[in-house]
């Protein structure tokens, strides 16, 4: 993934965490990350995750962990995918 | 096939639970009280002459035509404005009746014209069928008094005569066949709620006229024809009737503009549209149209529409007109090679939020069972995916709550970010009625939309908001209901999850979401806020009416959570007269969501990561499919830009103008190998195709749209597709080269798989719809006849969810570089990006877009009316004319979007929706200046248009 579109991926994640931060019920992190699962495709998911691994910058903390929970086997989908589909942090 | 024939009762139904039994000629009728004795009659099949009264609007008792006898009462009294009464005898046919109408019809025939045989109205002339009815024999006034019917009198000018006026694109009037029976000015102020015409003089001396005795082009009339229907002659006659004769036969159909859905008898000879008549049995027009529906379809024999499929190799070239055959071997084989360079992944399909319910089916099917991915999305994403992720949040179904009638039980009506008597003319029509007969009404916008003052309405409050604070605002009108203790807490405890409840009013009630903490950030009074809620919250049914005000914003999912916590802690759900009602934009933006084109759903708002559902699929189809949610249009565009999205199948749909940040989208599609455009002209979007497939309009095609209230009606064929095929046909065709082996003979087998598959439309046939005329969904075992009205016993999730909605301001924020706010709408006489009606006479009334600027701004930057001005965002500039006016606040800029030259969306970016990725056109911060002309980019973008639209002529291609 270029650059440019690691950049945007972090804009719409920290989006969604200022959302689910706020909610009391249920608990903001397990939101976020089911969110992610139901909406966002397998590559643009792998790319958020790269960039966790490679530290996350830029992203806020409710962010990092419920990109963190993707790949926990609670959300494994991140890392069930077919190989050759993007997900490098090019 | 025969014309299909409306029975006019002569007065509007009575709405009474009481009955009155009554004699007519001996026959014994018994109907609501309150009914017209003229209605009663014809009830049992008897006519009674009439000129000045039909059922569309209330009585007038001015021709007395219509005159009846009661046993034992004196006179003969209109039985037009009497009522029945109990136990009453009525005749309706006696020597001294007939001796009155003759004298009545020879009257006004002694004032008319008798040139029927070369008149338009010949064989559909009221007048014409009563001089026969009352049997009229002779005239014995002669013709030569004072009459309007000459232009001159004996060689003298006629001062009485006027000329016809032919200034409206689609009807003439001619004053002097009128017999001022009223009807059109009745119509337009019951019906059409504007107001546009009076009748001036009295006596032998009044004439009907629009405005202050102007032309109807000039006048406040927007063209909407009820008065042209409601016309017993031919003094308002469509010019279409006067070029192509009467019709001889007619079909229902459904409109293809807006989401308001309104039916329409297709009045035909042969295969040629002689004119649209609103269908008065159209459960959501109840016979009236606005002038897009009624008027604009010539579109469809317009020189530019495209009748052959073409190809070329790179969007350099010209295009080569081929054989069907050819041009969908070609697609099919681009798509597949780009699958096997790129991965299955490399590939999707757009639906059309325009096409039937049957062609959004197939290409969302094409691309599951026949990419093997979910890379599909439709355009609702740009307008109203967040209603469908918000509502189905707050309620567990994206679904609007109410049908359009609902709108007469509302006492209270609150618009937000909608404009319903441009963009949802007719509901907006029904809407001003209702707010005419005492219902009360606040609007959230921040321009001055035209409800907030028009003719004999009046908004109680209008609240010209910031763009880009709905959810403070919506937020603040919750913390004053809940801190004022005007929460239905009774409902809320039945209907709602507790614990939610508590969290969220604890969360509004805190002191930084109160009016006056925001009163900065909204730009409203404090106090307006607070008037505005407590009308809502106690002033009886309150339903609210949003639009893409509230969509089209980073936060706009979370403003549809507000306002149905708005909803729900006031009660104002589950029956007539209330509910959270999203007005959609396009006619079939409901069904194109309901049939899955969205990456993440199946048919039926069913996740793809659903067993069960995906298992029902899988086994229909024969093949598995994949779990996984696909790209959404906007994520598709970043991977192309990426290089990882490299082919786009696009039915009915101009991406490159209608979405934002126009150089983001073109970059995106010239990175791609193969963008197939199924269309009827050639649009913005197709300057970037390697294959186009000429599209049918909806006159051409059978099959079904689901309109604003879940109303699924059809649409039927009532001409030959003039480029050989129905859209889904060439779907089928696609999907057949690309291996899929399917089989439709027709739609009705398309909609039969969709039932099949989809509970929600488990009971939906074409038969079934013949039956009932429409149907809204869900339509299964528990509601075998649709469902009106939602949410009545409990909500379809549950307990009703309060989510706590944060504001959170959005990333478009004003500085020094660009100080104003823009946002964008529409106008009533264009559609959306326009292909369509710019390709009419509704150019007419809107042949540009124009930039609608405050006097303070425009006099800081030294604009005048009229003058080009330059609007640069940090995505793009673009040029237009300025217009000057107050309906916009300081500091706010408003256009529309309808023509391409304009390119509103070179300056709008890429700022969207947390939820949904929904664009967040409604904002964007912006600078002013003036300019000469066009920029840089419109020419440019006009000669690369010119560039892509040359077609290759026939001797080329051969070589
Ligand atoms: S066309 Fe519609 S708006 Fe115009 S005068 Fe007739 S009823 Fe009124
Ligand atoms: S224009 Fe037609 S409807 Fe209007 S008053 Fe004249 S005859 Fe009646
Ligand atoms: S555009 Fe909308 S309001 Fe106008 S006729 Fe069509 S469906 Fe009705
Ligand atoms: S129809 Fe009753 S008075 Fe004209």
């Amino acid at each position: 993934m270029s650059h440019d579109s690691v950049d945007k991926l972090v804009r719409m994640a920290n989006q969604i965490g200022t959302f689910f931060v706020a909610q009391k019920h249920p608990e903001g992190v397990a939101s976020m990350t089911d969110h992610l699962k139901k909406f966002w495709d397998p590559r643009m998911r792998n790319a958020i995750v790269a960039h966790v691994d490679h530290g996350g910058a830029g992203l806020d903390p409710i962010a990092i962990e419920a990109v963190k929970r993707l790949k926990h086997p609670a959300g494994a989908a991140a890392s069930e995918l077919r190989p050759g589909e993007g997900g490098s942090d090019g | 096939m025969t014309l299909i024939k409306e029975i006019d009762y002569g007065t509007p139904e009575s709405l009474s639970v009481k009955s009155v039994t009554l004699t007519i000629d001996g026959k014994s009728v018994t109907v609501p009280e309150g009914t017209s004795i003229m209605r009663a009659a014809m009830e049992v099949g008897t006519e009674i002459p009439k000129l000045c009264a039909t059922d569309s609007i209330k009585a007038f008792g001015s021709c007395r035509l219509c005159v009846i006898e009661v046993e034992g009462r004196n006179g003969t009294p209109a039985s037009c404005t009497t009522p029945v009464a109990p136990g009453i005898s009525v005749k309706t046919q006696t020597p001294r009746l007939a001796a009155i109408r003759r004298g009545v019809m020879e009257l006004y025939i002694s004032d008319h014209p008798l040139d029927c045989l070369t008149c338009a109205a010949n064989g559909d002339c009221e007048l014409q069928d009563m001089a026969g009815a009352v049997g009229l024999r002779d005239v014995r006034y002669g013709y030569d008094g004072a009459n309007h019917v000459f232009a001159r009198n004996n060689g003298e000018v006629n001062f009485d005569w006027k000329p016809k006026d032919e200034s409206n694109p689609y009807f003439t009037f001619d004053s002097s066949k009128c017999i001022v029976c009223n009807r059109c000015v009745r119509a337009c102020e019951e019906v059409q709620g504007t107001f546009a015409l009076t009748i001036s003089g009295r006596g032998f001396e009044s004439r009907v006229s629009a405005g202050m005795d102007e032309a109807f082009m000039e006048s406040e009339c927007v063209s909407c024809g009820a008065c042209v229907q409601a016309c017993p002659t031919a003094t308002l006659i469509e010019k279409s009737v006067v070029a192509v004769g009467q019709p001889e036969h007619s079909e229902v159909t459904t409109c293809a503009y807006c989401g308001v859905g309104c039916t329409f008898k297709a009045e035909m000879r042969g295969e040629e549209v002689v004119r649209m008549i609103p269908w008065k049995d159209g459960k959501a027009n109840h016979g009236h149209s606005c002038v897009k529906g009624r008027f604009a379809y010539g579109y469809a024999h317009h020189g530019d529409r495209i009748l052959d499929p073409m190809i070329r190799e790179s969007i350099d070239q010209p295009w080569r007109v081929v054989s069907w055959d050819e041009a969908v071997g070609f697609a099919a084989d681009r798509l597949k090679a780009a699958q096997e360079k790129y991965g299955k992944n490399a590939v999707g399909v757009i639906t059309s939020s325009r096409c039937t319910n049957e062609e959004s089916y197939l290409v969302q099917k094409l691309a599951r069972q026949g990419f093997l991915n979910n890379n599909t999305d439709t355009c609702a994403r740009v307008c109203h995916s967040p209603t469908g992720y918000g509502l189905a949040q707050a309620f567990g179904t994206s679904a609007g709550t109410q049908d359009f009638d609902s709108v007469d039980d509302a006492d209270v009506i609150l618009v937000i970010g909608a404009n319903p008597t441009d963009a949802h003319p007719v509901f907006g029509s029904r809407m001003k009625k209702r707010l005419r007969e005492g219902a009360k009404l606040i609007v959230i916008d921040p321009r001055r939309i035209d409800l907030v003052r028009s003719p004999h309405v009046e908004a109680d409050y209008h609240l010209p908001l910031k763009p880009g604070t709905n959810v403070a605002m919506v937020t603040a009108l919750a913390h004053v209901i809940v801190k004022e203790n005007l929460v239905n807490l009774d409902f809320v405890k039945a209907r709602c999850d507790w614990d939610e409840y508590q969290d969220w009013a604890a969360f509004v009630a805190d002191d930084r979401y109160s009016p006056e903490a925001l009163e900065s950030v909204l730009g409203v009074p404090a106090a307006d806020i607070r008037g505005a809620a407590r009308l809502y919250a106690t002033g009886g049914n309150g339903a609210i009416y949003y639009g893409l005000g509230v969509t089209e914003h980073s936060q706009g999912s979370t403003t549809v959570m507000g306002i149905a916590n708005l909803a729900m802690a006031t009660g104002n759900l589950g029956r007539r007269g209330v509910g959270v009602n999203p007005l959609r934009g396009q006619n079939n933006v409901q069904g194109s969501c309901d049939m899955g084109s969205f990456p993440h759903e199946l048919p039926g708002y069913r996740h793809i990561s659903n067993d069960a559902a995906r298992q029902a699929f899988e086994k229909d189809w024969g093949v598995s499919l994949d779990p996984e949610p696909g790209l959404r249009i906007p994520n598709m565009f970043d991977a192309a830009i990426e290089g990882t999205f490299k082919g786009l199948y696009v039915q009915g749909e101009d991406i490159l103008q209608s979405d934002p940040d126009t150089r983001h989208v073109s970059r995106a599609l010239a990175n791609m190998e193969i963008v197939i455009v199924q269309d009827l002209f050639l649009v913005e979007t197709a300057n970037y195709a390697h294959v186009f497939l000429p599209g049918a309009t909806f006159l051409e095609k059978d099959g079904t749209f689901t309109n604003a209230e879940r109303r699924i009606q059809r649409v039927t064929k009532v001409m030959s597709p003039k480029n050989g095929y129905a859209d889904w046909e060439v779907t089928q065709l696609l999907a057949n080269k690309l291996g899929l082996n399917w089989n439709y003979a027709n739609a009705s087998e398309i909609m039969d798989e969709i039932a099949r598959l989809t509970p929600s439309f488990a009971g939906v046939s074409f038969k079934h719809l013949a039956e009932a005329g429409s149907l809204q969904w869900p339509v299964n075992d528990d509601s075998p006849e649709g469902m009106p009205i939602m949410h009545i016993n409990g909500f379809a999730r549950g307990k009703g969810k309060f989510v706590i909605t944060e504001y959170v301001p959005t990333e478009e924020k004003v500085g020094p570089r660009f100080p104003l706010l823009l946002t964008t709408g529409r106008i009533l006489s264009q559609y959306n990006v326009g292909a369509q009606t710019r390709r009419t006479e509704n150019s007419q009334w809107h042949p540009e877009d124009i930039l609608e600027i405050h006097p303070h701004d425009a006099e800081d930057r030294g604009v005048r009316e009229g003058d080009w001005v330059k609007v640069a965002s940090r995505a793009g500039e673009t040029t237009l004319r300025a217009k000057i006016t107050d309906r916009v606040a300081p500091g706010v800029v408003y256009t529309t979007f309808h023509h391409p030259n304009t390119q509103a969306n070179v300056v709008t970016t890429d700022n969207s929706d947390w939820a949904t990725n929904c664009p967040e056109y409604k904002v964007t911060a912006v600078q002013i200046s003036t300019t000469n002309g066009p920029t840089d980019w419109q020419h440019q973008y006009r000669e690369l248009t010119e560039q892509s639209r040359r077609i290759a002529s026939t001797i080329d291609a051969a070589e």
